[in-house]
């Protein structure tokens, strides 16, 4: 044998530290773990604002993940947002009359979709809208209506 | 002379403008020794490189073993050089691997030999230099002529039909000169090569080649036994055989030649 | 008349030199064989150039960490904004940092070594002797490395990264007392797989052919002196270091 047992073991030990590193790195310093499965399904919700909410911000059901934002378009006929949710399969009982808003994580954090399951039998499949939506809120006009209010209430007394 | 194994046949090379060999003939009988000599510098390396194939000649055609060396391809040149070994000057040893390595290596590339049939094959070669002991070492722990003596077990350890030799008595001492020229005719005759050197060696080789050829100013101009060419009467053979300063082959330009 | 090197045009010769870098890389490849000499000989290489390397990309790594997440802190700290210091971390360490840095790295450690240790056996006529004994020394000698390169810089790169993330974990968390769940979620929504991560990963790639390509070839034309040695050596370092940041331009733009 010209490469000897030593030089062998060191670069054995070498590569699979390597490969370590680099599924380290992949499952917990990147969005990899948080993927969903391919096995999902697509519903859709209307919002008149969606702010800040981005394409893969996560779907949360009580603040468990369960999916992700797919997509975002305009209707260009009502001026609504359509957002498009990609669900993992596994959650596949959620109640056609769950309602969907857009929250922030923390006050000045990212946007996500929160999941408010309903009480009907039948269950969201592929395809299904949610219609009852709550939409961002938008911290400019959260204030400007409390500056508005208490201005207005002021008046009043 | 019948059926040589090498033969070169007006061979024509030039370095830029330089022209390194012009017009040189020479044919090399099978199972003898020959011995290229000339002063430094007058393209006798070249001559071993044009028969290894690693430069092709102007004009003029290699036959080593009937095969025209300078117009075959990559792959058939390396089919060829199986049956040539070389001896470079200082021995050329790869410095990373031991001695025994260095002489399997040839076996390793070229054969399917099992581990105990290299071992045996390598250790006998390494007997016949005198070299069984050092197997375990590394080339830089080795003397210049221990080197040298690797390297040509090295050289013949595919049991090649011709071996070359680029001045393999340089910078060796009398004694270890007389061990490489003692191996050299054993192995040759032991297993029936024909061995090509290129030396300025004259005394040496006297005493072990066969044949020489003898070049000067880029053409051959003496060939025959050492007997013969000693007592030439050619003012420029009797020079160089007999090392004198005065003579046709001027020193400046045989300087102005760079190998 | 053959040219005489200096005589050569001064715009052609560079052209002509990466013409002759390519069909040496295409004879190298196309030299793959694929058999045990050439694994064991590639693992050998592996060893030389990429595990010893090891020790200096760790410690390199770690410190890039640490002074990235004390910039980055700095800096976010105006906007009150230092728990995004993972983020800001995570994504200039995948995306450039760490491959250019270990690239840049690997060239001055293993890029030299290679052309030096090639630049010598040709000095000492060994890639002559291997010729004359009919074995190519562009297979035997010149693809291992290449190929150890190519798989080694990556791995050292996630190293690199690692140790980084590891600097800046000690960093943030140990030293500024940032809050650990934080920096992770950061991370971890923040940094996407496919192409931050994964970006990195094939600029890295690129970077181990690059880097190994050129200390390969200009160690195999080397003049055979000292002197060509040296001067292969400092070329190596020179041109593979240019060009690792003139690619990593050209593959961000392609990437992003």
């Amino acid at each position: 044998m010209r490469a000897n047992y030593k030089v062998e073991l060191t670069s054995g030990i070498f590569l699979l530290m390597g490969v370590a590193a680099l599924l380290w790195l992949a499952t917990e310093a990147t969005d990899y773990g948080l993927q969903i499965g391919d096995d999902t399904y697509l519903v859709s919700a209307r919002f008149s604002n969606v702010a800040d909410l981005k394409i893969r911000a996560p779907v949360k059901i009580g603040g468990v993940t369960v999916g992700l934002v797919d997509q975002i378009v305009l209707d260009a006929v009502t001026f609504e947002a359509v957002v498009t949710l990609k669900i993992d399969q596994q959650f596949a009982d959620i109640p056609s009359d769950s309602s969907a808003s857009i929250l922030t994580s923390g006050v000045l954090g990212d946007r996500y979709i929160g999941l408010e399951p309903g009480g009907a039998m039948d269950a969201l499949t592929d395809g299904d809208q949610i219609l009852i939506t709550q939409s961002a809120i938008v911290l400019e006009n959260l204030i400007s209506k409390f500056l508005f209010n208490t201005s207005s209430k002021g008046s009043n007394e | 002379m019948k059926d040589p194994i090498i033969r070169l046949s007006n061979l024509v090379y030039r370095r830029g403008s330089k022209v390194i060999l012009n017009d040189v003939s020479m044919d090399i009988k099978r199972g003898s020794i020959v011995a290229i000599m000339g002063p430094s510098g007058v393209g006798k390396t070249t001559i071993l490189r044009l028969i290894s194939g690693q430069l092709h000649p102007n004009k003029g055609s290699v036959e080593v073993n009937g095969k025209l060396i300078s117009s075959l391809s990559r792959r058939d040149l390396y089919t060829c050089r199986k049956e040539i070994g070389v001896l470079l000057q200082d021995g050329a040893l790869f410095t990373d691997l031991t001695v025994f390595e260095n002489v399997a290596t040839p076996l390793r590339e070229h054969t399917d030999l099992s581990e105990e049939e290299i071992h045996d094959r390598v250790m006998d070669k390494l007997k016949s230099v005198g070299l069984a002991d050092t197997a375990k070492l590394m080339p830089y722990s080795l003397s210049g002529g221990m080197a040298r003596r690797v390297a040509l077990a090295r050289a013949v350890i595919m049991n090649p039909r011709i071996v070359l030799f680029d001045e393999p008595m340089t910078g060796l001492d009398p004694i270890a000169m007389s061990t490489i020229s003692r191996l050299i005719r054993v192995t040759n005759d032991e297993l029936g090569l024909t061995s090509v050197i290129v030396t300025h060696n004259v005394d040496q080789m006297n005493k072990l080649v066969d044949y020489c050829f003898i070049l000067a100013g880029a053409k051959l101009i003496a060939e025959g036994s050492p007997q013969v060419l000693m007592h030439c009467d050619e003012p420029a053979v009797d020079q160089f055989m007999n090392g004198r300063v005065e003579g046709p082959i001027s020193f400046n330009v045989a300087a102005s030649y760079q190998t | 008349m053959p040219k005489d090197r200096s005589k050569r045009n001064a715009f052609l010769a560079p052209i002509a030199e990466t013409g002759h870098c390519g069909v040496f890389l295409i004879r190298m490849l196309g030299s793959i064989r694929l058999e045990r000499e050439l694994l064991i000989s590639t693992l050998q290489q592996i060893y030389l150039i990429g595990a010893r390397s090891l020790v200096i990309i760790m410690i390199c790594g770690f410190f890039v960490g640490m002074v990235l997440s004390l910039q980055a802190i700095n800096a976010l700290q105006l906007f009150g904004a230092s728990d995004q210091v993972s983020l800001l971390v995570g994504k200039t360490l995948f995306r450039e940092l760490g491959p250019v840095l270990t690239a840049l790295l690997f060239a001055g450690r293993a890029g030299t070594s290679v052309a030096a240790e090639i630049g010598l056996m040709k000095a000492t006529s060994q890639i002559e002797a291997m010729e004359l004994m009919a074995i190519d020394p562009v297979q035997r000698i010149a693809l291992p490395r290449f190929l150890a390169g190519v798989v080694s810089l990556p791995l050292l790169t996630a190293m690199f990264n690692a140790f980084a993330v590891i600097g800046a974990v000690v960093f943030s968390i140990g030293v500024m007392g940032l809050d650990p769940g934080i920096f992770w979620s950061k991370l971890q929504s923040g940094i996407l797989f496919s192409k931050d991560f994964m970006g990195g990963v094939w600029k890295s790639v690129v970077f181990g052919g690059i880097v190994s390509l050129i200390a390969v070839y200009f160690g195999y034309y080397a003049k055979p002196t000292g002197e060509g040695v040296g001067t292969a050596t400092t070329r190596t370092v020179v041109l593979s270091s240019v060009l690792v940041l003139i690619f990593d331009f050209i593959m961000t733009s392609l990437l992003i």
